[in-house]
């Protein structure tokens, strides 16, 4: 990539020095040279940071979020396109490079709709009316006249100009501001709310769609890593003499770790690098390595969670939310239950490993990666080779899956060390053991909860308390505690009708890399608190959704402050995006009302139910299960979602049933766990995750029409999906599963 | 040099012996649509057609090829005009999309011998792919299309 410098809107920012009022986001009006450079390329004119036109008519639209499999290099240049009066035949989708101009491109969170939907309607309102403003100037009119649809401007009197004619025009006239600009009524949309083909729907079904493992560059050399298999672990002896025999290898060369905390930094290794995959592997193969262990090698999970459960079952932690006098409460009721639940650590597993390739060359540092946060991997490699930033030119290839383990960019360091030192291009390419052992793990947990209730079944009192190694562990030396931020998934926003209730915070000392996995934390805690209402309802002698419904209680709108919690509700104010019980409800109501809900079943049958709200998200799932001489299949997934405006219905429906898929691979069969510190798991076969034959026969997926503001989708039907099985193995043979995975209890 | 017949034509590759297949294919001859998912034949991302028949190139060395005709993604069609890839675009099959050309391999040497696959043949021939993002009942629903779509005859 060149560092073009392109005239048009870049100059004419300079020159003009328009910002106030502009919309490009805060306020920035520097177009970057990379991105003119990818434009220039384009051969377009500049209506904004996302958009330009080719004077064939031809538009181009920046995707600026990761591809990795939630239809979003779509979705949003869908919106843009709409806005704007494009013809999606004419669109054509351009992935941006690392830019914070774009604003965070940091895909994860489930927040690129919701973040980005009301700026991309502005990036595609501001280009219409430029090329209507273009329009009206070339034949002397008022603009109010001229109007931007299918691709042309049309004047009410009939005539018209293609955006190609005026592209040039438009892209010299000045941005305007947002309150200039026009958004359509959603019932003049055209693309927003329908199901557009995914753009990258022709290269996904020929092989020719581009993942970071396909980059290829010339003279391209390829690494395969051995690493620490304990974490912190150091190269104590290394004979590297049989790897360097292998045909094809070029060099071995050592990556040094970084004492915790992980960060984003290598893990510590040898890297073989060769010249073709194989050599690589097979010289890898042949190392020699003697490890020098630290503290961690003492990691034995097994024992590690029971010493939480004892914790959290016997000893109060610190309060993190408290509302009335919960030990009174407790004395004074009628029934009491409590129950231990215990979920092991889990690995991403995206089909494509983790995967870069970095190439030096003209005092740039040039990276193609599958990663989930560009600027991210462009701030470390920045720092590990001493450059700035602007130095790093980030491309993003399409993912392979990410499921978060992608926002984590160390492999794109562990890259960029090695093309330094062999002054060469490399890819790093990891393979499915580095991936699965070395990965940063969803955090296993251990959760405590006791309930009363009283004459009538109604719950009176809520103790909980957790532990579980805080993601903060791999950021902030020593962070044992959950943060109310990281409680606010679930565990601490919890929107029951109780008028007593305490949930506390125990210790846990991380001994793995802990990182973010689809959904986070919302995984653990739907799990607890999904089957302990269960619990509680079968204690109540009630239906468990009409218990759940009378649980959750009126309608309203929740504040967590008058008891002392700091919700963070993913990061956007109550008072924009509200917990609404209502809508929590609505969905119980609608799935429950769309399936045989309370139906006989046949002995060894049964329906289980959960419904979460996540990522502002609401979601219930229902699931009908078999259970016969200890074999559990799960026949049926139903899901019923209330995420607000869809841009896309058909990608939606897809997160859904992804969703479920993803969340019935780790609730039948997820787990990582650590003998000596070392990960016992390494592939497909002893991480396994839900394949065909597993895949229910029935899996049906709603969306409730809604005008609210866009929410999360693609992690929100992963939580309610564990504790539904869990509880519909409850209601078919009467045990009660307070353990992940299912498939320590059942055969699957 | 080591000779193989790939998607029609005849390619030479000067590749250590045990070097499997796929990264013959990919790192040798550029042919990159078949992909790395496991290296231990448990995932069928890698999956080519070996004289027809659906074969997992990660764990099979290019030694062992021979005179077979190698099939890849690439040679399926040029432009996605085969049954199973267009079927996979009717019901937008994909989401993150790198299994797929796996899975299309798959279900086209399925549907090469069984026209007419039942649900539970389907759920046999494709139960050694795997999708990480779970488009499995979208695979169910375009190799019933494929099917329909060739009248029983892929």
């Amino acid at each position: 990539m060149n560092s073009i410098e392109k005239i048009s809107r870049r100059k004419f920012l300079q020159f003009t020095g328009l910002s106030a009022g502009g919309i490009l986001l805060a306020g920035q009006v520097k177009v970057p040279a990379a991105l003119a450079g990818v434009l220039d390329e384009a051969g377009g004119s500049q209506m904004n940071l996302f958009v330009s036109v080719q004077s064939n008519g031809q538009v181009v639209i920046i995707a600026h979020r990761s591809e990795m499999g939630t239809g979003i290099r779509t979705s949003l240049p869908q919106v843009v396109a709409d806005e704007m009066g494009a013809d999606w035949a004419q669109v054509n989708v351009v992935q941006g490079l690392a830019n914070a101009d774009y604003g965070s491109q940091n895909t994860d969170g489930s927040r690129s709709v919701r973040n980005f939907y009301t700026i991309m309607r502005q990036m595609g309102a501001s280009a219409r009316l430029l090329l209507e403003q273009a329009a009206a100037q070339s034949w002397g009119v008022d603009v109010a006249d001229c109007k931007a649809a299918m691709h042309k401007v049309t004047h009410r009197d009939g005539r018209s100009l293609g955006f190609g004619d005026l592209a040039e025009a438009a892209a010299r006239l000045p941005l305007p501001a947002t309150s200039e600009l026009k958004l359509k009524r959603s019932s003049e949309f055209n693309y927003i709310g329908k199901a557009v083909p995914i753009v990258d729907l022709q290269d996904m079904t020929t092989g020719s769609a581009v993942y970071g493992v396909d980059v290829h560059l010339p003279g391209m050399l390829y690494a395969s890593i051995e690493r620490t298999p304990v974490l912190d672990g150091r190269v104590d002896t290394l004979d590297d003499k049989a790897a360097r025999k292998v045909a094809g290898v070029v060099d071995v060369i050592k990556i040094a770790g970084k004492p915790l905390p992980a960060g984003f930094n290598p893990i510590e290794g040898v890297a073989v690098v060769a010249s073709n995959t194989w050599s690589a592997m097979k010289g890898r193969a042949a190392l020699a390595i003697k490890w020098r262990n630290d503290e961690h090698a003492e990691h034995d999970s097994s024992a590690y969670l029971d010493a939480l459960l004892a914790d959290v079952t016997a000893n109060p932690g610190e309060v993190a939310r408290e509302r009335g006098d919960v030990d009174t409460a407790l004395a004074d009721s009628v029934k009491q239950v409590e129950a231990s639940y215990r979920t092991a650590y889990l690995a991403h597993a995206p089909m494509e490993p983790p995967m870069a390739t970095v190439h030096l060359h003209d005092g740039l540092c040039e990276v193609w990666a599958c990663t989930q946060t560009p600027q991210a991997a462009q701030r470390e490699v920045a720092r590990a080779l001493e450059l700035e930033p602007d130095k790093v030119i980030v491309h993003v290839t399409l993912l392979g899956g990410g499921f978060g383990r992608k926002s984590k960019p160390d492999y794109v360091v562990e890259a960029a060390l090695l093309a330094k030192q062999l002054g060469k291009p490399v890819q790093v390419v990891w393979t499915r053991e580095d991936d699965i052992r070395h990965d940063y793990f969803h955090s296993c947990s251990a959760q405590y909860y006791k309930a009363g209730l009283d004459g009538q079944g109604k719950v009176t009192a809520w103790l909980a308390r957790e532990a579980l190694p805080p993601i903060g562990s791999t950021f902030v030396a020593g962070e044992n505690l959950m943060s109310d931020g990281a409680l606010s998934q679930s565990y601490g926003s919890i929107p029951f009708a109780v008028p007593n209730l305490r949930l506390e915070r125990n210790k846990a000392d991380a001994h793995a890399r802990i990182g973010w996995l689809r959904s986070v934390y919302n995984i653990p805690f739907a799990f607890g608190i999904g089957s302990f209402v269960d619990e509680l309802a079968h204690a109540a002698g009630k239906d468990p959704r009409d218990f759940l419904l009378q649980l959750i209680g009126e309608d309203r709108h929740l504040d967590f402050a008058p008891d002392g919690f700091d919700f963070s509700n993913y990061g956007k104010p109550l008072t924009e995006y509200p917990y609404d019980t209502a809508r929590l409800k609505n969905v119980i109501r609608e799935l429950t009302a769309s399936i045989p809900w309370g139906e006989a079943l046949p002995e060894g049958e049964g329906w289980g139910l959960c419904a979460v709200r996540s990522f502002l998200s609401y979601v219930a799932i229902a699931v009908k299960v078999k259970v016969v001489n200890k074999k559990l299949v799960v026949n049926e997934m139903h899901c019923a979602a209330d995420c607000g405006i869809v841009v896309n219905p058909d990608r939606v429906h897809a997160q859904l049933e992804g969703a479920m898929i993803f969340g019935l691979s780790l609730a039948l069969m997820g787990e990582i766990s650590f003998v000596g510190g070392v990960a016992q798991q390494s592939n497909y076969h002893d991480y396994p995750v839900v394949r065909m034959n597993q895949t229910p026969a029935v899996i049906k997926t709603s969306i409730v029409a809604s005008e609210e503001a866009p929410t999360g989708i693609g992690e929100p039907g992963v939580p309610p999906v564990a504790p539904s099985i869990a509880n519909a193995v409850f209601a078919a043979v009467g045990s009660r599963i307070r353990e992940l995975p299912l498939n320590k209890h059942f055969t699957v | 040099m080591i000779t193989l017949k790939i998607n029609g034509d005849s390619h030479e590759v000067d590749a250590q012996p045990d070097t499997p297949l796929l990264w013959v294919l990919r790192d040798f001859l550029g042919l990159r649509g078949t992909k790395y998912g496991c290296g231990k034949g448990l995932c069928g991302a890698c999956t080519v057609h070996l004289n027809g028949r659906a074969t997992r190139s990660c764990t099979l060395p290019v030694s062992a090829v021979g005179q077979a005709d190698i099939l890849t993604i690439e040679g399926l069609s040029s432009n996605a005009s085969h049954p199973v890839q267009r079927a996979w675009q009717e019901h937008n099959v994909p989401q993150c999309g790198y299994c797929q050309s796996g899975q299309i391999m798959t279900a086209s040497a399925l549907l090469a011998v069984n026209p007419n696959p039942s649900d539970g043949e389907i759920d046999a021939a494709m139960s050694g792919n795997i999708c990480r993002c779970g488009t499995y009942p979208r695979i169910r629903a375009a190799i019933k299309q494929a099917a329909k779509n060739s009248g029983g005859a892929a």
